[in-house]
């Protein structure tokens, strides 16, 4: 089973260690190489990229490492690509 | 530990045994690629600085030369000057001088540019001579000062070839090195984890100042920082915003505590793991860390270049004195490891420990400092006009 690799146990992301397609079975797994959970690609995601771990609502943060790595743009599905279309940062700019 | 380094008087051991000729400003680049081109074995370094800096610039730019001059990979230096610069040869002698023998020819003195060129010759050829007498000798791993960045990110970075470098990181740390790691613009974000590693209260505000001070000139442009950072290339690696590319970059500085913030080419003072302040531009910070006194520099590639490899080979390691370790991290560039010393994509596929590619990152510091070439050393006629980093009024 391909895998994907969840940083901190709070993280609601993980980055896809090898690219999937829409459908494949995903063992998310540890640092540590234990499995947290298996789940299912909802579309085609690359190698390196992330893919949502649960659900995440529109307006809430998406964590990578345990931290903050900026806020979801709209719902985003368990198993679906997680990347700029749907994250932005909290960096400021302008008025 | 050991490696076998060349001793410098006043100053920590070089990895190499370079004779080097420095313009002092980037009008006299021509007459110093000459005098070079007539001496076997001398490496001319030309670079951009001009009249047109000030203030906090024209120092960084005297501290920038000074720092090549002084840097242990050097045996000797050839100034060469016009007479009327910002920044003559004079004053850069007197700092190089208590290091190693300086020279210095300039067109003021010697009246035009044959009797500069003359001159210069008959002077590299028997600094040239001189270092060629020197021979290695056993030094301690201490002495080693070990400059790291990371290029071509994307979200793969963070789990192979970061850890394993911040691995070797504090492997040299241990051992009494120091690591230099730099990159402002990525710490945003991830400012806090690396300030809770911070040895003072002194060394934290320095550090979050440097952040501070980034956000608010980002602020102010008013423009969306996405497509810089992180850049094209990143965001088809996998990375989404300057959070998550700040997170997993700072891993490559490895865990040990932070013992200071410097400015750009700033030398650290003691041993242990250090900040600099700093550009993202590969060049103009590799000049800043050899600058700093660094030896050799890390360079860690993820998988954020679509591009690949192939087409730039030697970029951004133009500073031929100043050797690079360059380590690959994505399995799916494998065809290209010929380009890279290192090879930590086995962390990917499961096959290597992240503990076990430091190990040998580690391993591959003392190979390079007691001689052997890096892959872009081996490979390299290509040179770049060095960068001297500004961030002020260019008049």
């Amino acid at each position: 089973m391909k895998r994907a690799i969840m940083i901190n146990k709070d993280d609601n992301v993980a980055t896809v260690l090898k690219g999937v397609k829409k459908g494949e079975k995903i063992a998310v797994i540890s640092t540590e190489n234990e499995v947290i959970k298996n789940i299912e690609a909802g579309e085609e995601i690359a190698t390196g990229h992330k893919i949502a771990v649960n659900s995440i609502n529109k307006g809430e943060i998406v964590t990578k490492y345990g931290e903050s790595i900026g806020t979801a743009t709209d719902w985003i599905d368990q198993g679906t690509h997680v990347h700029i279309h749907n994250v932005r940062s909290k960096v400021k700019y302008g008025d | 530990m050991h490696f076998n380094g060349y001793k410098r008087k006043n100053s920590p051991a070089g990895i190499r045994n370079h004779v080097i000729v420095l313009p002092t400003i980037g009008c006299i680049n021509e007459l110093a690629l000459e005098i070079s081109s007539r001496v076997k074995g001398a490496v001319p370094l030309l670079h951009n600085h001009a009249c047109i800096r000030l203030g906090p610039d024209l120092l960084r730019a005297k501290r920038t030369l000074i720092g090549i001059g002084t840097n242990p990979n050097i045996h000797s230096v050839l100034l060469v000057g016009l007479g009327c610069e910002s920044i003559t040869a004079e004053e850069l002698a007197e700092e190089i001088l208590p290091y190693k023998r300086v020279e210095a020819v300039t067109i003021k003195k010697e009246g035009n540019y044959n009797s500069a060129l003359e001159k210069g010759v008959a002077v590299l050829r028997e600094l040239v001579r001189r270092s060629s007498e020197i021979e290695r000798e056993k030094c301690d791993i201490a002495d080693l000062t070990v400059g790291i960045k990371c290029g071509g990110s994307g979200s793969v970075s963070a789990i192979a070839s970061n850890p394993a470098t911040g691995q070797a990181a504090d492997l040299l740390v241990e051992k009494g090195g120091r690591v230099i790691f730099s990159e402002t613009a990525e710490l945003i974000g991830a400012e806090h984890v690396l300030a809770s590693r911070a040895v003072d209260k002194t060394v934290r505000e320095k550090l979050l100042d440097c952040v501070d001070r980034m956000k608010s000139e980002i602020a102010d442009y008013g423009v969306d920082i996405l497509g810089s950072e992180p850049t094209k290339g990143n965001i088809a690696g996998g990375l989404t915003t300057i959070e998550e590319k700040s997170l997993g970059a700072i891993i490559k500085g490895g865990n040990s505590p932070l013992v200071g913030v410097l400015e750009y080419g700033e030398k650290p003072s003691s041993p242990g793991l250090y900040f600099m302040d700093g550009t993202t531009q590969a060049s103009q910070l590799f000049l800043g860390m050899f600058t700093a006194g660094a030896q050799i520099q890390v360079f860690s590639f993820g998988g954020g270049l679509p591009a690949r490899f192939r087409g730039l080979p030697s970029y951004p390691c133009g500073i031929p004195v100043f050797p690079v370790i360059k380590v690959l991290g994505n399995p799916e560039d494998v065809e290209e490891r010929e380009y890279f010393d290192i090879y930590a994509g086995d962390i990917i596929s499961g096959e290597a420990s992240v503990k076990e590619v430091g190990k040998s990152i580690f391993n591959e510091f003392i190979r390079v400092a007691s001689g052997k070439m890096t892959i872009t050393e081996s490979r390299s006629g290509y040179k770049e006009l060095l960068q001297i980093y500004a961030n002020g009024l260019l008049m």
